[in-house]
């Protein structure tokens, strides 16, 4: 049978952001995969070396709209550390509530999507609807739904009332009753299961090989979990299991996403019975020392990492993201070996991806000959230009036309 | 049991509820109190430190001294990200965030505000908020 190539994006219906996967196809079986990335490359980090340490933290926050808690927590961990600063427990308390109740919204938020791509859009409307309830104490809590900005370098913007703590506490019953009913969705519905069962199938060795992370390496019994391995803000302390899968595929990542939820009402029950009186804040020095760090931050996603080398000034002289969607991307393109088609995109979103939040710096290099030397800009741009003049295209003559008319309606 | 239409008695459940939906335009929506909306300005308390424009992330706002003593804020909505540092920053609690969200205008000149009068100052509380934050 011949092979037939299919191009899926940068731009394409079932693709949330632009990416490009060229999927060459074996009849209805995928053969090969080739993943290119660098659709929506935003020079965060650059921008950052630009900005002093409080303007980088909203910059970091805005890295993705949905972990958005966690980039900005693994950054400030990482100034936190090299300003050696002690943060108050009350501050701690009240970052990790946060940091879990955006937990909760992502993996409600995952549920619904994952419910959307394989056709099951009831059980979207009703994660959502409860995701509704998360992002209503966020923003009770924050002041905004997305960007909740609750991070300062030395602890949290805002302190939590006692009713807001009820009314957390409160939200965790409704929400143990919810989840606990997708549970039995998810075990009972025959549908989803054959839909999801033997999808996407990726082996505990090539989890570990390919470096996958978060719900994506625990659903293949890998425990990988950055609160466990190294714990930071309070992790140490709270009781809260690794929820590992042994189904090793899409439908075992929908069951550790659904149970790490449980898992999730547990640390958040624990934090607010525990929360201590007190300040939620130190002040922290404009000016923060020369140093590195790198800081790991579990985010809903998988492990985020940061790193920060400060030179003394008010501003990093180097900020460096990885965002978890990297880490699993391999592992996407070895899920979708040998699987159809029609499964590409639940297979996609089962590692809830995040590619603007990936998109880090692209080179790209001429692979056909030994010596591999970066494109430059220049030269990608004559190669476009020459590319098109090949194909018929030549713009050069509008593009001069059009320079004119614009010089003449500006006179 | 594993059988298919687990979740039908769930919708049939819900039919008879009233949307979950919000009906914004007809039905105003809560407003938390902590929303961080339109920020607004008290000329009275400002003492020209301009901490605020050094911090602020998008560079959306400016104070100009229009006066002895006298400042005023020049603030561009369409480049204010609404995360109220300002407000964090201000020695004085000259700066505050209204719970004000309606801001979308067709034209954009109309996104730059310019705060100078008391008068100005709407839904400007005496106190500053009650949860005055660290830092």
């Amino acid at each position: 049978m011949s092979k037939v190539t299919i191009p899926i994006g940068p731009q394409h219906p079932a693709l949330k952001e632009p990416a490009r996967f060229c999927l060459t196809l074996n009849g209805e079986k995928i053969y090969e995969i080739d993943l290119r990335l660098g659709y929506n490359h935003r020079g965060i980090e650059k921008a950052c070396e630009e900005r002093t340490y409080i303007q980088a933290m909203y910059l970091v926050e805005r890295v993705c709209g949905i972990c958005s808690h966690s980039h900005s927590t693994a950054f400030i961990q990482a100034v936190e550390e090299i300003a050696g600063l002690q943060l108050p427990r009350r501050g701690l308390y009240i970052r990790t509530l946060i940091a879990e109740l955006e937990r909760i919204h992502s993996h409600l938020l995952w549920l619904g999507v994952a419910g959307h791509e394989v056709g099951f859009d009831t059980l979207l409307m009703y994660a959502w609807r409860d995701r509704e309830l998360v992002m209503d104490i966020l923003a009770d809590l924050t002041g905004n739904r997305v960007n909740y900005g609750i991070n300062t370098i030395g602890g949290v913007r805002r302190d939590v009332t006692p009713r807001q703590i009820e009314r957390v506490t409160k939200a965790m019953d409704t929400f143990e009753e919810r989840t606990k009913y997708y549970v039995q969705v998810a075990t009972e519905e025959s549908t989803l299961i054959a839909r999801l069962s033997n999808v996407g199938k990726l082996c505990y060795d090539d989890a570990m090989r390919l470096g996958a992370i978060g719900p994506t390496a625990r659903a293949c019994g890998l425990e990988r979990d950055a609160r466990k391995a190294d714990p930071y803000g309070l992790y140490g302390e709270l009781d809260f299991k690794v929820i590992t899968d042994k189904h090793s595929d899409v439908y075992g990542r929908a069951v550790v996403r659904l149970l790490e939820l449980m898992e999730s009402y547990r640390i958040i029950r624990q934090l607010c019975k525990g929360m201590p009186e007190g300040p939620i804040a130190v002040k922290a020095p404009r000016k923060i020392p020369a140093g590195e760090a790198l800081s790991r931050y579990e985010a809903p996603r998988g492990e985020d990492v940061h790193y920060v080398r400060g030179n003394g000034t008010d501003k990093p002289e180097r900020v460096k993201i990885r965002a978890p969607t990297l880490a699993n991307l391999q592992a996407v393109a070895k899920m979708l070996e040998d699987n159809y088609l029609a499964d590409t995109t639940i297979v996609i979103a089962a590692i809830d991806p995040c590619f603007s939040c990936t998109d880090r710096a692209v080179l790209l290099k001429k692979s056909r000959r030994r010596n591999e030397e970066p494109v430059l800009w220049n030269s990608l741009r004559d190669y476009g230009i020459a590319w098109h003049r090949k194909q018929g295209l030549d713009f050069g003559d509008m593009n001069r036309r059009f320079g004119r008319m614009m010089e003449r309606s500006s006179r | 049991m594993k059988k298919p239409g687990k979740m039908l008695m769930e919708v049939l459940r819900h039919a008879p509820k009233k949307p979950a939906t919000e009906m914004y335009p007809h039905v105003r929506p809560y407003v938390p109190e902590r929303f961080r909306g339109r920020l607004d300005f008290i000329p009275g308390k400002c003492i020209g430190c301009k901490m605020c424009m050094r911090d602020c992330p998008s560079k959306a706002i400016t104070i100009n001294k229009i006066g002895d003593k006298k400042f005023e804020a020049v603030i561009d909505l369409d480049r204010c990200i609404y995360c109220g540092q300002c407000v964090d920053s201000c020695p004085k609690d000259a700066l505050l965030m209204t719970t004000d969200f309606e801001l979308a205008q067709l034209d954009r000149r109309k996104l730059k505000i310019v705060l100078k009068d008391a008068g100005n100052a709407t839904d400007a509380k005496p106190e500053a908020e009650p949860e005055k934050p660290v830092a």
